[in-house]
């Protein structure tokens, strides 16, 4: 469903990306695992065309993302993302963010798009919360609101950078359990992430990432438990042993 | 004093046609100043570069001319080149070009303070320029200009005293106009200035009302 061919990227003089070939099949759970810098999330971000990308090709279900395209708006209805940092709307509600894609891109009438909104908000947990503004909820609450923004969208797949990395240790897992709902749910997810708990778990395959390139890939288990390349295996071990 | 008292009750009359059309040349000037900022604003910061250079060139140039020889140029020298506009309208167009840099100054002050996560999130859920500004950026910016904005709205209330240098009987030329045939520059002078701090007070509480509005998240 997504495929990426030999995708080279750079900043500058610096070159993030170094030639990144990959494909994630409809449902399924693919982890991209790697130190910081290493070019993770800038893959994420190639994918639904918040960056460029300078050679190679990406497309969606045949669809080549290019951000200056008009198609992009296609693309990014079809495969939504769920930041570290949340970027949630804070003038608006936690129902309000959750329809605003619904209503003014995809032009869905407001009382349907408000009905799936609250039902969608009841699935993340927070049928509560649906008046709330962000700043009044805690970064577990944001985060799963960011989950059901991104789930308004009926994207065929969403993409998740660190979507843990900026919450506090207790509210980490409410984050993930609705994620790993997600999953069991057969929606498609790739998930840039330092959780290797949740990689090892739910993800189907895990990429692991260095200095721009695929260093080591294969079904999580294998990779996780077993890895067969040195640096993915200094990584784990600095990873799961920071002692 | 009571002296004063009576020229007070004298003259206020005369001076309430000017105060009229302070607010005439104000208010106009105001809304033709934040309509034309907007543009520079969102010109500037729309990644256009000819567009963004443009709007640059437009802010500097207004900048760099004085707001009395601006409204000189619109008075006198534009009917030689065809467009006449009476005094009150050279005035309202004027000072609105005039304070346009600043507001279009102000304005991409605020776009650009909000963070970019937001325009990221935005894109994600597939919204293009305008509706990411119209929806996203916009809504927020507004409480971070909203008080230079007021403080604004002080300079060109004072301001609009400029456009007594082109004919437009405001509240500072009619004050010019009773002290030079009364000889009572004291009392109308003294008048003059109350009667602007008077209008100038609710726009203070106004910029201070959003202040703390801006303060509170």
């Amino acid at each position: 469903m997504i495929e990426l061919r030999d995708v080279h990227k750079r900043f500058g003089s610096h070159e993030v990306l170094k030639g990144i070939t990959a494909s994630v099949t409809k449902g399924e759970v693919v982890c991209i695992i790697g130190p910081s810098g290493s070019g993770k999330s800038t893959i994420l971000r190639c994918i639904n065309g918040l960056e460029s990308y300078d050679s190679g090709d990406i497309t969606i279900e045949g669809v080549r993302v290019d951000r200056t395209a008009p198609s992009i708006v296609a693309v990014r209805t079809q495969v939504s993302m769920v930041f570290q940092r949340f970027n949630l709307f804070p003038h608006r509600t936690a129902l309000e963010n959750v329809i605003e894609g619904p209503v003014f891109v995809k032009k869905e009438k407001r009382s349907l798009a408000v009905e799936r909104g609250r039902a969608l908000l009841a699935q993340v947990g927070l049928a509560d919360k649906a008046d709330a503004h962000p700043p009044q909820l805690s970064g577990g609450q944001q985060q799963r609101v960011a989950i059901a923004r991104a789930l308004a969208m009926q994207p065929k797949a969403i993409l998740f950078d660190e979507p843990t990395s900026a919450l506090d240790p207790e509210l980490v897992g409410e984050v993930l359990s609705v994620m790993r709902k997600l999953a069991e749910a057969g929606m498609t997810m790739v998930v840039v992430t330092h959780e290797m708990g949740f990689a090892r778990e739910v993800a189907d395959r895990v990429l692991f990432i260095d200095g721009g390139v695929i260093v080591e890939q294969g079904p999580a288990k294998a990779v996780l438990n077993q890895p067969q390349h040195p640096r993915t295996q200094d990584f784990l071990r600095r990873v799961l042993h920071p002692m | 004093m009571a002296k004063f008292a009576s020229d007070a009750v004298e003259f206020l009359p005369i001076l309430m046609h000017g105060v009229a059309l302070t607010i005439i040349v104000t208010l106009g000037s105001l809304v033709l100043s934040t309509l034309l900022g907007l543009v520079w604003a969102l010109m500037r910061v729309s990644g256009i570069a000819p567009l963004s250079w443009a709007s640059a060139a437009i802010i500097n140039l207004i900048r760099g001319i004085p707001i009395i020889v601006l409204l000189f140029y619109l008075y006198f020298v534009m009917p030689d080149l065809g467009v006449t506009m009476t005094a009150l309208q050279a005035a309202i167009v004027g000072l609105g070009i005039a304070y346009s840099a600043y507001q279009a100054e102000n304005f991409r002050a605020g776009i650009e303070a909000i963070d970019k996560g937001q325009i990221e999130a935005a894109q994600a859920i597939g919204m293009g320029w305008g509706l990411t500004m119209r929806r996203v950026i916009l809504p927020q910016a507004v409480r971070i200009v909203l008080p230079p904005y007021g403080n604004v709205m002080i300079m060109m209330l004072k301001d609009s005293s400029q456009a007594s240098t082109i004919t437009v009987a405001e509240l500072a030329l009619q004050g010019k106009l009773i002290a030079s045939s009364t000889f009572k520059n004291t009392s109308v002078f003294t008048l003059v200035a109350l009667m602007y701090l008077t209008m100038s007070i609710p726009l203070i509480l106004l910029v201070r009302h959003f202040e703390k509005r801006a303060g509170r998240k």
